[in-house]
């Protein structure tokens, strides 16, 4: 069964639609790329998966996201707990005001995951560990997270997800305000959680795409055109639209 | 890629850039000019007032000395003249004001921006600074007809009976005096530290509540996150109305009660410095009571720098904390 499965799904910002009948089947441990030109919905469809479009008064879903068989819109659903298992990793990095640990250990405190300070030290490092970035800041835990590079300070970002246990790892361009150095850590740490995670990530780069990604999902104009497997999508398109967009016939 | 059509793409260069250089160089410097007398004119205006009301209170600071700032009598008759029960009262009802508006300020601006529907949240904040607009003599109006009989005959006996054995709560209650000082300089920064509240949790990036929100985080533990990327700027905002509540003279002036004496009890009337100076200066006749209120005045400008002062090195032990190891 896929862990995450969307049927028909519409999203309305007001009256403008934003989405229309997205249906798509993503598996357990694989990582699915959102592609498509700017506006496209693809980052609006990437929020609906956790419920992050809520924060917008005026925006509205119908059809249904289904994840672990449950749907997410349904009216009882504890939207905190869908969060901490539907973890996201936005484009730009957010750390809190705080130090490298308590921003790592924010997650974790607030969920009441630990069960004691050694347990909450634990598991902090290994979040950091997780997210490739311990070796980096082990000697200075204490410090402010404004102090870290812009690639060190997604990494945080990306610990920080991964430090409440979630399932599922949303990623809105997580690569694009960084260097090409930092890009392909970030690249690799994606490949190395594909092991534990199921994750979904938008690009507007589409080697990157092509690099990190098990399946490739073309949107456009607000419409799913295809999804396909990653290397089917980069070589054999179903669709005439994907190719031109892929090879650059318009964009 | 290039959005202006005269860069040339490969240097850089803008065309006819060569020609207007020089132009350019004789602009930069007249606005440097400018910016910097703009800038110097401020310090002259502090030097100068400083200036003038050294020398004008001369008479004062030469017969008093240091006593002046420690004396308690303040009777112009015998030519006696001391500040302290000025300074404690302008302190004092400052920090009462300060403890009264701030959490309330501080709960408003969190209401408007991250909890009211949008459709209630404008129309709240423009009430909020129209509170702001009101002059201080209506306040003081306000005070006198409203605030000073309810602390008389309901809040003040219920604060004796209750809590009594504080030294704040003895005596007796009259309404008019140090806590209806307080409480109506609180009505009257509430506004404005409501309102540069308002401001700094606006400009909080929304990245940063959706970070908390994405790990599963509440309203209140989403809000706490937004508190503590603005607590250096929320601390500015409590400066700026200690600022107003150390220099408010008219509504004060109407509900402290004006009498030079230290109380701890806050139902006992009180002075500020900002009253007395309004109060007597028409009157004062001779030399030395004018000398003697015009120091007021330069203890009031003292006062309010030490306290700005020391805020400023709060705010900042405060920020570095939170940005260092929090």
């Amino acid at each position: 069964m896929s862990k995450i499965s969307v049927s028909d799904l519409n999203f309305f910002y007001g009256k403008a639609q934003a989405l229309h009948d997205i249906s798509i089947d993503i598996p357990e441990r694989e990582v699915v790329a959102f592609i498509g030109p700017s506006g496209c919905g693809k980052s609006t469809f990437l929020r609906t998966l956790n419920r992050m479009n809520d924060t917008i008064p005026i925006a509205r879903v119908e059809g249904k996201v289904m994840i672990d068989g449950k749907d997410v819109y349904e009216p009882n659903t504890d939207v905190a707990s869908l969060r901490r298992k539907v973890g996201m990793v936005f484009q730009k990095s957010n750390p809190f005001p705080k130090s490298i640990f308590e921003n790592v250990a924010y997650g974790i405190r607030i969920n009441g995951i630990h069960k004691n300070r050694a347990d909450l030290y634990e598991r902090v490092e290994k979040a950091l560990n997780d997210a490739a970035l311990l070796g980096e800041v082990k000697d200075r835990m204490n410090t402010s997270a404004f102090g870290l590079s812009g690639g060190q300070q997604q990494r945080l970002c990306i610990a920080r997800a991964l430090a409440v246990q979630p399932e599922v790892i949303l990623m809105d361009e997580p690569a694009s305000a960084l260097d090409p150095i930092a890009t392909q850590k970030i690249e690799e740490l994606i490949v190395e959680l594909k092991k534990q995670y199921t994750i979904a990530i938008v690009t507007h780069n589409m080697q990157q795409a092509a690099r990190v990604s098990d399946r490739t999902a073309f949107f456009m104009l607000g419409k799913l055109v295809e999804v396909n497997p990653t290397q089917k999508m980069f070589t054999n398109p179903d669709e005439k639209l994907t190719e031109d967009y892929i090879t650059g016939r318009f964009g | 890629m290039s959005s202006n059509p005269n860069e040339n793409i490969l240097t850089g260069e803008r065309f006819g850039a060569a020609a207007k250089k020089t132009n350019n160089i004789l602009g930069d410097r007249i606005f440097r000019v400018v910016l910097t007398a703009c800038g110097a004119l401020i310090l002259i205006i502090v030097a100068a007032m400083i200036a003038v009301m050294t020398q004008s209170s001369w008479l004062s600071i030469q017969k008093f000395g240091f006593g002046f700032l420690t004396g308690q009598t303040w009777d112009p008759i015998k030519g006696e003249f001391g500040a302290l029960p000025f300074i404690y009262g302008t302190i004092v009802s400052a920090v009462l004001a300060l403890l009264i508006a701030t959490p309330i300020s501080v709960g408003v601006a969190i209401f408007l921006v991250e909890q009211a529907p949008k459709s209630l949240a404008r129309p709240m904040a423009f009430l909020v600074e129209l509170l702001a607009a009101i002059p201080s003599v209506v306040y003081g109006l306000w005070a006198i007809f409203v605030l000073a009989p309810l602390l008389r005959v309901y809040v003040q006996p219920f604060l004796q009976q209750t809590l009594g054995f504080l030294p704040f709560f003895k005596g007796t209650a009259n309404g008019i005096g140090m806590m209806s000082g307080g409480i109506i300089l609180a009505i009257m920064i509430t506004p404005i530290i409501t309102a540069v509240v308002r401001d700094v949790l606006e400009a909080v990036p929304v990245t940063q509540r959706e970070a908390a929100l994405a790990l599963g985080a509440t309203r209140w533990e989403t809000t706490k996150i937004v508190l503590a990327n603005a607590n250096s700027g929320i601390a500015g905002a409590i400066v700026l109305g200690l600022g107003r509540a150390i220099g408010e003279t008219m509504a004060i002036t109407m509900i402290i009660g004006n009498r030079p004496e230290i109380s701890a009890s806050l139902f006992d009337p009180g002075y500020t410095i900002a009253s007395v100076i309004a109060n007597e200066f028409t009157e004062a006749t001779g030399e030395l009571y004018l000398s003697a209120l015009i120091e007021m005045g330069l203890i009031l400008f003292l006062v309010t720098f030490i306290v700005n002062g020391l805020a400023k090195l709060l705010i900042l032990s405060v920020s570095r904390q939170t940005a260092q190891s929090q």
